[in-house]
């Protein structure tokens, strides 16, 4: 039996989706140093977020006023990051 | 790491070796047309089994069956069903593998169903071939990819595509070790072979282009461009003498 050349989809280590994250979405009212920016969610609450490892990877500006998909930390609902820029 | 076997390591390899070349000489009676690829499977099943033997595929990261039996299109690792019948024409290749006592090896060849074409006789007789030519490169001092250019290049000459999403292998106490063995690669390049070795050489070729995909069942690899593919393999020992096939058939006198 031949040996698969790289690994097995079953071995790849890798980002799974955080399955204690909430989605939702808001929009951005401000910009923040360090790349993170207070984004109002739909629900009028006000959390402090960052933009995810993969945006920044593919340089995905977020400005004020753009509508994003928001995953809220299940621990601390006043901290999340940013997993999409809608268009 | 590749794992160097001692003498006595290398005898139970030889002992499922002996097995797998026998119960190669029952699948070149059974390959007719109209036999299912599951009826193969069952048979070959039971010879490993009657010889105190354990099929090496069966439940290898989930597979199924005992063998791997890939008819033209299919490259390697097709699952045996009782509606895949074999039909005048067809190539067919089985994989088989078995564990001795721990040890394991792995041998497969590509068999014509009845009459088959010029052209897929040529592609079965040069993939055999690449595979002997491969052999004979394994020697102590020689690299890796020694035996791969070796391969590669008989094929390629033949004007057929060498398969590079799947590679031969190291082989001993688990059915894949260490070194990759690719059937392409570069004179000179790749691990230094050494006395202990024990490798499974296996040219996949296709009569097309060497891309690859892998069906939805999640193990037939078949050829994106349709074309006819071969399959041989055998489970090599470097020793001090030269190559020393531990899956050969002492009736072929090969």
């Amino acid at each position: 039996m031949a040996r698969r050349r790289g690994q097995f989809p079953e071995e790849r280590e890798g980002k799974k989706p955080k399955d204690d994250a909430i989605e939702v979405e808001g929009k951005v009212v401000e910009p923040l140093p360090n790349a993170m920016f207070r984004v109002e969610l739909d629900n009028g609450h006000k959390v402090l977020t960052h933009v995810s490892g993969k945006m920044r990877m593919h340089f995905i500006r977020i400005l004020p006023g753009d509508r994003v998909k928001v995953e809220l930390s299940a621990y601390d609902l006043t901290r999340g990051r940013i997993t999409y820029r809608f268009k | 790491m590749i794992e160097l076997k001692s003498p006595a390591q290398i005898a139970y390899m030889r002992e499922a070796g002996r097995i797998l070349a026998d119960a190669f000489h029952v699948c070149r009676d059974l390959v007719k047309p109209g036999v299912s690829t599951l009826e193969i499977d069952r048979e070959v099943e039971g010879l490993i089994r009657e010889r105190k033997a354990k099929p090496a595929f069966k439940g290898y990261r989930g597979f199924p069956a005992t063998i791997c039996a890939s008819i033209n299109e299919e490259v390697v690792h097709g699952i045996p069903a009782s509606k895949r019948r074999l039909r005048e024409g067809d190539i067919i290749g089985l994989d088989l593998g078995a564990i001795v006592e721990g040890y394991y090896a792995d041998a497969a060849v590509t068999l014509p169903v009845g009459d088959v074409s010029d052209e897929a006789r040529r592609l079965l007789n040069v993939t055999r071939e690449s595979l002997e030519l491969g052999i004979a490169e394994c020697r102590p001092g020689r690299r890796i990819g020694d035996v791969s250019v070796a391969v590669q290049r008989h094929v390629e000459d033949a004007g057929f595509g060498v398969v590079r999403a799947f590679v031969g292998h190291g082989i001993g106490r688990a059915l894949h070790e260490d070194p990759q063995v690719p059937n392409f690669g570069e004179t000179g390049r790749g691990p230094l072979l050494r006395a202990g070795m024990v490798l499974a050489l296996e040219p996949m070729v296709t009569m097309g282009h060497w891309e690859v995909r892998v069906l939805a069942d999640r193990w037939t690899a078949v050829t994106v461009d349709g074309s006819l593919a071969a399959h041989f393999e055998h489970t090599v020992a470097v020793t001090e003498h030269g190559p020393d096939v531990l899956t050969a058939d002492a009736r072929e006198a090969a």
